[in-house]
């Protein structure tokens, strides 16, 4: 009984963890179908300017995050703007580009030196208590709450306001959209930064979990296209529950066989899809025109 | 002309999120004979040349060909046994000269299987049999047309190409879609014989199309759809003739008016 | 009226080719020969004198040339012949290197049959691994190539299977230059005689289109399957040899370098070309060689690179010079 409440507590902690890795790169992919291969180098980055203005700098934890968020924002319209839009439509050059810009800027930390113990962000909140005889630690309640809070202003953001119907509309047709006055340009941009943002928002919940480790970033960009794929490329709602779904097998895994299984089902759970259902659990099949 | 129709389509349904592209359309096709489709434009004739061929999954219903359910299968096995498409928008390889173009057909299974048009699907043969394709198409031999770009020609040859790419394969079936459009009235009066060539060749045809006058010339029976519904099938004259059709094409309103002016 | 000073004007160099007919070339001379054949034969003479010309401690460096020359070739092959864009070319060198290893230290088999079988038996196991993603949209075999070699890093790592984080060690050595130089000039010409004949014009034309390619009743999915054996065979051999050379196979073998690399070589020499992104190889790797102390600095140095020329839309060396060959004008009388 104990280890099913064990399960259960982490696996919903850990499947909010993934859901909110993948957001981000859900986000700009949906909309602009570019893959943001510098979605782990942004988590990354984020982590680090935190860390920065913290212990460097001495600023309050708060404001560092929250700047630290806006200035991943802005990285990241910097590269739209200045690569990627130069690139944009022909498909070979996007995906290159796109894939050069993550690795310099985290092969760049790597030989920066950025490793070793005193990069740690502080959790939010000391200490664990217990749910029903199963220790937890407070911050990852702070991550589930978030997380789920996150997932849910999403929604509402991608369904109540202006810009997040118009980033919905490109996703799903971007002709339609740019008939219907919706910039496809600008509404990249946006995505872009938002995508960025997610990440950081993502890295300011997480990192403080363990090390800012550029592995990570490698890490957090696998789990973030494995969520993605099994959920279906562009659908957020797939991502949610492509995470649960990887999350909760991850666990399971964790408790029966060991920890080292993680990433086989990661691997695993990519090969089946694109096998068994290559649209994922929510992609849009689009006749004719694409497979996929 | 033998018993069973070579291409049987019964009852075809296709959806679109609830959207009705088609909606129960039935009809057969004999051998050897030319079959035009017309209507409105949205009344569902391209996705019904795609549900046929397989590049789209159909709702319900079934097609057959020579008797063998074929609705299902995968756009390449049904190109394979014989029944080949012009796309409207056309899809010639640009990158590639018009002569290497149909060296891809050529290089099919089918091509090597059935010795190909004019016994193309060997190795070695294929360069020399795209000229001789290209040839019968109407691109003259001894000019540089055949050796241009396919980003380079004009709109008239690339039609060409596109049915020659349906010819390399030694098709059983040809469905043209909209192969008239976007011609000039001269080019398409070089390209009527062209058609009429291939029906003696035995090949059958469906042809979709918006120009109904030289459609008519061609056509041995004629398949009206609106909204996706089958209105009427028939002669050219019976067509023409028809209540509904008239409404289909010029709106109930108009329909006097016309007549009061025809 | 008097007479008309002699004049001059330019004249194309290969004009009498081009006239011809456009495209086909019909040859009038020896010199028209020569100014065809000499490119060419520049190109496999250096190559083969190289190992003969090149100090000691750069010797090495040409088989390195070599292996990532073929997984250069690879990518264009892949990326420009066929609309696969390949990011992990670690994934097919590490599948070689490992397999070769394994071979030799555990069946004690000796290189000369390693590397082939390694080859082989590469290009199957990566081809089966990438099958899945071949009929959907581009995208998929990018995403999917760039993680392979990412996660099967970490599960090695975590399984501890195939010598874990140590590798194989005691791998039997076997550096012969000229095997590798003559592999890559084969593969080179090889496939630029591939993509003209009748498999390579259907490989582009599922690049350009392939709709089409399904409407003369081809499967896509085959086509691609042989273009990324063909691809994978290529990387797998480089690794079965640099496994050889190294006299281990580790985690290292599926570094960064291999798949970052050989992208940046083909923007730089000219993509689509075949013989540009081997040049591009051939600048590269002995920067990166020169560049060693620098650490994981060379990768972001190569990204850089790569996005400089991505960015400002170069056509890349090879595109470049081509263009110029052929404009070469000499005078003649008028």
């Amino acid at each position: 009984m104990d280890i099913l409440l064990e399960i259960l507590i982490y696996g919903s902690i850990h499947s909010i963890t993934l859901a909110l890795m993948a957001l981000g790169f859900a986000l700009v992919y949906g909309t602009s179908r570019v893959p943001n291969f510098a979605h782990g180098a942004l988590y990354i980055v984020t982590g680090f300017i935190a860390w920065s203005f913290l212990k460097a700098m001495h600023l309050n934890y708060l404001l560092s995050i929250v700047l630290a968020i806006i200035i991943t924002g802005v990285i990241g319209a910097m590269i739209y703007q200045f690569i990627l839009i130069r690139v944009r439509g022909m498909a070979i050059s996007e995906i290159i580009a796109s894939y050069a810009i993550g690795l310099a800027i985290l092969e760049g930390f790597r030989w920066g030196g950025f490793k070793g113990m005193t990069y740690t962000l502080p959790t939010f909140i000391q200490g664990s208590i217990f749910i029903a005889g199963v220790p937890v630690d407070l911050h990852r309640i702070v991550v589930l709450i978030c997380g789920a809070a996150l997932v849910g202003f999403l929604w509402l953001f991608t369904h109540f306001t202006r810009i997040g119907l118009a980033l919905r509309g490109m996703a799903q047709d971007e002709r339609a959209a740019l008939m219907l006055g919706i910039d496809s340009d600008r509404m990249a941009v946006v995505a872009m930064v938002l995508g960025s943002m997610l990440a950081g928002l993502a890295a300011a919940l997480l990192l403080p979990l363990g090390n800012i480790v550029v592995e990570t970033g490698y890490n957090v960009l696998i789990l973030a296209i494995a969520v993605c794929i099994v959920g279906g490329l562009g659908s957020w709602m797939g991502a949610v529950l492509a995470a649960l779904l990887i999350g909760f097998t991850q666990i399971l895994t964790e408790v029966y066989l060991g920890t080292h299984f993680k990433m086989v089902v990661a691997l695993l759970a990519i090969i089946i899809t694109l096998i068994l259902r290559p649209s994922g659990l929510f992609g849009r099949q689009k006749e004719l025109e694409e497979r996929v | 002309m033998s018993a069973t129709p070579i291409l049987q389509v019964n009852q075809v349904t296709k959806s679109f999120g609830g959207i009705f592209a088609l909606n129960e359309v039935s009809f057969d096709l004999h051998e050897g004979e030319i079959l035009g489709i017309i209507g409105p434009n949205g009344s569902g004739k391209t996705t019904l040349v795609n549900c046929i061929t397989g590049f789209i999954e159909l709702t319900s219903g079934e097609v057959l060909f020579r008797g063998k359910v074929i609705s299902g299968k995968p756009a390449h096995k049904i190109a394979d046994m014989g029944i080949t498409r012009t796309f409207q928008i056309m899809r010639p390889y640009y990158s590639l000269p018009a002569y290497k173009n149909l060296v891809i057909p050529l290089f099919a299974p089918r091509a090597k299987r059935t010795g190909g048009w004019r016994g193309g699907g060997k190795l070695g043969d294929r360069n020399t049999v795209s000229i001789d394709i290209l040839e019968e198409m109407g691109f003259e031999r001894e000019s540089f047309v055949p050796y241009k770009m396919a980003s380079n020609l004009p709109t008239g040859y690339l039609k060409r190409l596109e049915l020659a790419r349906c010819l390399a394969l030694s098709p059983e079936i040809i469905i043209c879609d909209e192969v008239f459009s976007g011609l000039s009235m001269s080019e398409i009066a070089s390209m009527v014989p062209l058609m009429e060539r291939l029906q003696m060749e035995g090949i059958t045809l469906i042809m979709i199309e918006h120009r109904l006058r030289e459609l008519f010339r061609v056509a041995n029976r004629i398949m009206v759809l609106n909204f996706g519904e089958k209105l009427m099938e028939g002669t050219a004259e019976e067509v023409m003739a028809d209540e509904k059709v008239k409404e289909a094409y010029f709106g109930s309103e108009e329909v006097e008016e016309v007549m009061e002016h025809a | 009226m008097t007479a008309n000073p002699e004049q001059r004007r330019k004249e194309r160099l290969d004009r009498g080719i081009k006239v011809r007919s456009d495209g086909i070339y019909a040859l009038m001379s020896w010199r028209e020969l020569c100014y065809l054949v000499l490119p060419r034969l520049v190109l496999i003479v250096g190559m083969l004198i190289l190992p003969l010309v090149v100090p000691i401690y750069w010797q090495k460096v040409v088989s390195y040339v070599c292996i990532y020359a073929l997984l250069t070739l690879s990518f264009d092959f892949l990326a420009h012949f066929v609309g696969l864009v390949s990011l992990g070319g670690a994934f097919f060198i590490g599948i070689g290197s490992y397999l070769a290893a394994i071979l030799n230290t555990s069946f004690g088999l000796p290189p000369l049959l390693t590397i082939p079988a390694a080859t082989i038996l590469g290009a199957f196991i990566c081809t089966l691994l990438l099958i899945p993603c071949l009929p959907l949209r581009g995208v998929y075999f990018a995403i999917v190539t760039l993680m392979y070699p990412l996660l099967l890093i970490r599960v090695i790592e975590a399984l501890d299977i195939f010598g874990g984080t140590d590798g194989i060690v005691g791998v039997t050595s076997f550096t012969n230059h000229y095997f590798i130089i003559i592999m890559v000039l084969l593969f080179l010409f090889g496939l630029r005689r591939l993509v003209n004949q009748d498999l390579g014009l259907v490989l582009r034309a599922v690049k350009d289109n392939d709709q089409a390619v399904r409407a003369s009743g081809m499967s896509i999915t085959y086509y691609k399957t042989i273009a990324v054996f063909i691809g994978s065979a290529m990387g797998c051999l480089g690794g079965a040899y640099l496994a050889h050379i190294y006299m281990w196979a580790g985690l290292s073998s599926f570094a960064l370098d291999f798949s970052i690399l050989p992208i940046a070589a083909t923007v730089i020499g000219g993509a689509g070309t075949l013989v540009g992104p081997v040049l591009g190889a051939f600048i590269l790797v002995p920067l990166s060689e020169w560049l060693r102390d620098f650490g994981t600095l060379r990768i972001v140095i190569y990204a850089v690179i790569l996005l400089l020329f991505i960015v400002i839309r170069s056509e890349g060396l090879m595109v470049y010079s081509q263009r110029k060959y052929h404009q070469f004008e000499k005078w003649i009388k008028v």
